[in-house]
């Protein structure tokens, strides 16, 4: 997809998240809407995924670390074709089986249930050590939130990653600086998260997390690398990005909008949608 | 002569042997592989075994990784690290998926001995079988061990293991018509006023214990529960209607182990008096093990006291 296609299906996957945020009344839009251009041009450029055999032995996989961000993540995997759209109506209904965290069983194109943080990262490096293991030439992506990184198994999960070589594996870093409690800064600080990677003998890349085209050339970049080592990409995002009352509020980690706000949100977002389609 | 082994011994024994035969095996071990004994695994297949440091919550998530991509991992390390520091690992990565990671706990209970409390895991089969869907196993000699191994292999799903430390005598070869089955227990001696069920080191301890009592004149059966969850409801129910009560006894906390299963699942279906041996609502301590046990009053002597309990209570 050129940069513009990809601005049309990341606003549709934002439309989404929305929606079915608004219809369940719950879920984690802030962190959705930060991740989406990221997860956008990775399942739509990049990963080698076939929807009609989401278990194919072969494939990328992708681990969603900050399972709390699953709407994003169905709405990419509904829009590349894993499932219908209408699916994510029942997003965290008991009418349905599509949880409120990443579900891997019930959820075609999900290849890890996640959801409490720090775990998806270590999952991933079992992927990726499978695949050093059977000489595939699979890529395992791993998304992580920055307040995530507080957890200290991410960093037991990346001393093991440079331990085994694993440069099959990225790691990327929604940075948005938020987290529920309030700014990172506030609640425990992270950076320098570069330095710490570094450090772990990780290859560093950052990259701003809604520009299209930087974050196609980021995910080549990250797969160029082969010095033994894994990738992570620190990637400056804006949380809430796509409709303007959510951006760079704390408040919109976790809650619903309310039906007028929600009306608000798909306008601006409709209005996006046509100017870019226009 | 019996053979005298360690639980662990005969598990690492087991996992080089059956390497071959089974090549998704894949065994993870967490900086402790001399005493887990899975260091003879990594020296014979270096390519499939993984030493994650000490990092055991990472350990878990990387089998939990592995086996998505169709390897069989045995994680393994403490059972205090296993089930206690790692178990939401265990619970979120491992069993909520339904993923296929065996998950060994060494050193269980209080015959870790000397290096006292803080590594003497007396809530592992609790905290495992609260888990939904999760296998919980304590196989009580070498022999049993063997055939766990094996029957893990071949069973898909997420389960939990504990291995003993001490070296124990092997009784289970012996029995007439002795048979391996998950989920089933084993009746090791037959018995009319009284039954003693029983899990790893405490079965040969009520071996022993039902052959003096048998000088007594009580008639105690003997029943090896290997497998903590899913309780064998079968065997349970006919030995408390055919003997009337019922001694649970196990190296774990009285809370939430075999007896605390074996009284629930009683009380439903058939009062009956169940009396629980094992340690009771107290950390362990420092000391060569069989002193450790004694003081805790893990024996036959100690079986004995409760099953004159229960003698009492069912009349």
């Amino acid at each position: 997809m050129d940069k513009k296609q990809l601005a049309i299906t990341a606003t549709k996957a934002r439309l989404l998240a929305l929606d079915m945020v608004h219809t369940a009344a719950s879920g984690h839009i802030g962190g959705s809407l930060s991740a989406l251009d990221a997860l956008t041009v990775l399942y739509f450029n990049k990963m080698r995924v076939d929807p009609s055999n989401p278990r194919s032995l072969g494939r990328d996989r992708f681990v969603l670390s900050k399972g709390h961000c699953s709407p994003a993540l169905y709405a990419t995997l509904a829009l590349r074709g894993f499932f219908p759209v209408e699916a994510c109506k029942l997003f965290r209904s008991i009418e349905g089986h599509m949880s409120g965290h990443a579900e891997m069983h019930h959820v075609p194109g999900v290849d890890m249930s996640t959801g409490s943080l720090g775990q998806g990262i270590s999952v991933a490096v079992g992927m990726a050590l499978a695949g050093k293991v059977d000489a595939k030439d699979y890529r395992v992506y791993t998304l992580l939130g920055d307040g995530e990184c507080q957890e200290g198994q991410v960093w037991e999960a990346a001393m093991a990653a440079a331990k085994y070589k694993l440069d099959n594996l990225c790691a990327i870093i929604d940075h948005n600086g938020l987290q529920i409690d309030g700014s990172n800064d506030e609640v425990m600080p992270i950076m320098p998260l570069d330095k710490k990677f570094e450090a772990f003998n990780w290859n560093v890349l950052t990259v701003n997390g809604h520009d299209y085209e930087a974050l196609d050339a980021v995910y080549d970049r990250a797969a160029s690398f082969n010095n033994g080592r894994p990738t992570v990409i620190i990637m400056e995002t804006i949380k809430g990005k796509g409709v303007s009352y959510m951006e760079n509020d704390p408040g919109w980690h976790g809650k619903a909008p309310n039906d007028e706000q929600y009306a608000l949100a798909v306008a601006e977002l409709e209005a996006y949608l046509k100017e870019l389609e226009g | 002569m019996a053979e005298k082994i360690a639980t662990r011994g005969a598990y690492g024994e087991a996992i080089v042997a059956l390497a071959e035969k089974y090549p998704a095996l894949v065994v993870l071990d967490a900086d402790l592989s001399g005493a887990t004994m899975t260091k003879a695994f990594s020296k014979a297949y270096p390519e499939r075994f993984f030493n994650m440091g000490i990092a055991e919550a990472n350990m878990m998530g990387v089998a939990a990784g592995l086996a998505t991509c169709g390897k069989m991992p045995f994680t393994n390390t403490f059972a205090m690290f296993a089930a206690g520091r790692a178990f939401e690992q265990v619970r979120n990565s491992i069993a909520y998926p339904r993923l296929n990671v065996k998950v060994i706990g060494s050193h269980g209970g209080l015959s870790v001995g000397e290096d006292g409390a803080t590594h003497q895991c007396v809530e592992d089969f609790g905290t495992m079988s609260t888990i939904p869907g999760m296998l919980v196993l304590n196989p009580c000699d070498g022999h049993e061990m063997r055939l766990a191994v094996e029957a893990l292999l071949n069973y898909e799903g997420p389960a939990y293991m504990r291995l003993g430390r001490l070296a124990v005598e092997t009784v289970t070869d012996t029995i007439e018509g002795y048979r391996f089955e998950l989920g089933k227990g084993v009746t090791l001696r037959d018995g009319s006023d009284v039954t003693i069920a029983a899990t790893g080191l405490t079965v040969q301890m009520a071996l022993t214990a039902a052959q003096q009592l048998s000088g007594e004149g009580i008639s105690a059966r003997v029943l090896d529960m290997h497998t903590i969850k899913p309780l064998d409801t079968e065997l349970i129910l006919k030995a408390a209607q055919e003997t009337g009560c019922i001694v649970t006894s196990e190296e774990h906390n009285i809370y939430n182990g075999l007896g605390s299963a074996v009284a629930a699942y009683l009380s439903e279906v058939c009062p009956t008096p169940v009396v629980r041996h094992g340690v009771e609502d107290v950390f362990g301590r420092s000391g060569k093990a069989p002193a450790v046990l004694e003081a805790y009053g893990i024996s036959p002597a100690g079986i004995i006291e409760k099953v004159k309990k229960a003698l009492r209570l069912k009349k």
